[in-house]
């Protein structure tokens, strides 16, 4: 059983918040090293992994395979740098192989494939089936007499999908009370404002009329975030979801907000740059590997 | 490819003002131009390839030539029984776009992989389906297109592919575009796999086989003619497609080949096998190992020809 935290796991706010400036970093040099896009949807939701993985979640790095364990699934796959920074952050594996994201070969792709590396619970990158399969999950776990809560972070652009709404008129209709949804709702998707694209607003709204237990937090508070997951986890009789008010490229002035990021990667320089700005100037950083494609 | 489709649309929409852009989150300024102009008859429809597929429906129903646009898994497999009920069974002329074929997003992984919608889409009664070869051949597509009475699909590949026509191709429903001519091999080449094909042309040539070139961008329907001269002419003719060797271009001549067994030529097909991709890597990485790479196929029909000879 999967009882206790985990060895890593702390709910020291402070702590918190620079692993989670740390991890920040980390997939910064990722984005730079292998050329990708998608920082600023992965910078938004770092602060919500932090929580989750340092504080929240019943899981343990050494047995990330324990049939107890909660399930975390990043339905928006498209960010996947921040999860594998920080499953490495958490013990998950070495920091060390962040160097090889997106490389020929490696267990680091650009979106995940099945299992591709510890603690990643589900091949993600279309947008729209992670919160169905963790309902799927979570309901398997009742039948099975488990007590794991299940977790899926999405984004605000993914929630225009229709399944997502199949499946929360179905958790709701189960009573499906250990499945948590975080929406990263940074306003944000790839081609504009979501609310100018699609009416999302009222959200929360939308989510209580679905019969969600629903919460909002700054996305950014580190404390709020942790609170609000704690409470989401007690909350009986309804499945819960959290929309996280967030800012896309969250943490790096000239990114934040700037829908560039959803395509460009940094040069070296805007990495160094970014360093400073998120305390971290003495910081060491991933070395070796191939900066790659 | 895709700058190719953004600017023949915007061509295309001054001249009709029937012609309705609806796109899925994709694209980012890619129809700026076009939005400018003809803001009226743009719908960004979100992350919602179903309701985007079923509103275009109803607004070819009602007389417009509406043109969908997202990337290709999302295009065609994630909104399939959309295009299936409300375009195909009801006939009604949607111009369905899908950007990424094949390997072309390569390193996105298995989500945005597309070699099964050739098969998806050639498998539904009135679909017809359009492989074009470079971006000339985008623009002559997309013009046949929105002259059809029903759905077509067109399959895109990525942008900044190297063009192999000067211009816009003539092309006609149904008939295969020679590319280039040659008397002992025909290279049957579908959509973006083109410019890889005109180097395996540049091999064999090198080894004095002359060898024939045709774009086949209309999967459906097919040139029958050109197969059977084909077929009837050569002594080896090969299909070539960024896309799985089942159900796909490849898969559609030897149904044809099954039904009219006449000519001696051997076909060869080249194409994705019976698995996803689960390694990480970009576009020629896993052309390699699908063994969809100009040397290795040149090296296979060379073979092939040796073994006959
Ligand atoms: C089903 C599906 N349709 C389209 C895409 C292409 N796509 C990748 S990211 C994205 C939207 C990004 O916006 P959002 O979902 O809000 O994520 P964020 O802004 O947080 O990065 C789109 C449309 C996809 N991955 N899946």
């Amino acid at each position: 059983m999967v009882t206790g935290r985990t060895l890593n796991q702390t709910t020291d706010i402070e702590t918190l918040e620079r692993v989670a400036a740390e991890t920040r970093l980390r997939v910064l040099e990722m984005s730079s090293r292998a050329k990708t896009a998608h920082l600023g949807g992965a910078l938004s939701c770092i602060d919500i992994l932090t929580a989750l993985y340092g504080a929240v979640l019943r899981i343990d790095p050494e047995h990330p395979e324990n049939s107890d364990r909660d399930r975390c699934i990043l339905s928006k796959g498209h960010a996947i740098s921040a999860m594998y920074a920080c499953l490495a952050k958490w013990g998950f594996f070495p920091e060390a192989e962040l160097v090889h994201y997106n490389a020929e070969n490696s267990r680091l792709p650009e979106q995940p494939s099945p299992g591709c590396a510890p603690g990643i619970e589900w091949a993600t990158g279309s947008l729209g089936h992670g919160l169905s399969v963790a309902l799927g999950m979570a309901l398997a776990g009742r039948m099975a007499g488990r007590s794991y809560n299940c977790y899926a972070v999405m984004s605000d652009g993914e929630c225009e999908e229709g399944s997502i709404w199949e499946a929360a008129m179905m958790a709701a209709q189960r009573k499906v009370d250990r499945l948590v949804a975080i929406v990263d709702y940074n306003k944000l998707q790839a081609t504009g404002r979501v609310n100018e694209i699609m009416a999302m607003d009222p959200l929360p709204d939308k989510w209580r009329a679905f019969g969600w237990h629903c919460q909002e937090v700054d996305g950014h508070d580190m404390g709020a975030l942790v609170a609000a997951l704690e409470r989401a986890r007690a909350f009986g009789e309804q499945p819960s979801v959290i929309v996280a008010h967030t800012v896309k490229g969250k943490g790096v002035s000239f990114m934040e907000d700037d829908n560039n990021w959803h395509y460009r990667s940094p040069t070296e320089e805007e990495v160094k740059t970014a360093r400073i700005e998120l305390g971290l100037a003495d910081a060491s950083l991933l070395s070796g590997g191939s900066s790659q494609q | 490819m895709r700058n190719a489709f953004a600017q023949e649309i915007t061509h295309l929409a001054w001249a009709n003002d029937r012609v309705v852009l609806l796109m899925g989150d994709i694209g980012n300024r890619l129809f700026d131009e076009y939005k400018e102009a003809f803001g009226e008859r743009f719908f960004n429809c979100g992350v919602g390839e179903a309701n985007m597929v079923s509103v275009a429906a109803g607004i070819a129903a009602s007389g417009f030539r509406p043109v969908c646009y997202t990337i290709t898994p999302f295009m065609t497999a994630r909104c399939y029984e959309q295009t299936r009920i409300d375009v195909c069974y009801h006939n009604v002329p949607v111009v369905i776009v899908g950007t990424g074929a094949g390997l072309s997003y390569a390193s996105l992984g298995a989500t945005h992989h597309s070699f099964d919608d050739i098969a998806l889409m050639r498998v539904l009664p009135e679909m017809r389906v359009f492989c074009p070869g470079d971006a000339m051949e985008v623009r002559a597509c997309l013009r046949l297109a929105l002259e059809q009475e029903g759905p077509v699909y067109i399959r895109l590949g990525k942008k900044n592919e190297p063009v192999v026509h000067e211009s816009p191709p003539e092309l006609e429903v149904g008939q295969f575009f020679r590319v280039a001519e040659g008397e002992n091999v025909c290279l049957l080449s579908c959509g973006n796999m083109l410019p890889e094909v005109m180097q395996v042309r540049e091999r064999l040539q090198g080894e004095d086989i002359s060898t024939e070139v045709m774009s086949c961008f209309s999967v459906k329907p097919l040139d029958e003619d050109c197969l059977a001269r084909a077929f009837g002419r050569f002594d080896v003719v090969a299909t070539i497609e960024e896309h799985s060797k089942i159900g796909g271009f490849g898969a559609a001549v030897a149904e044809w080949r099954a039904d009219h067994p006449a000519g001696g030529a051997q076909l060869l097909r080249f194409g994705i096998g019976d698995a996803f991709f689960h390694q990480a890597g970009g576009q020629a990485y896993l052309r390699r190992l699908a063994g969809l790479d100009a040397p290795s196929m040149a090296g296979q029909i060379l073979s092939k020809l040796a073994a006959r000879a």
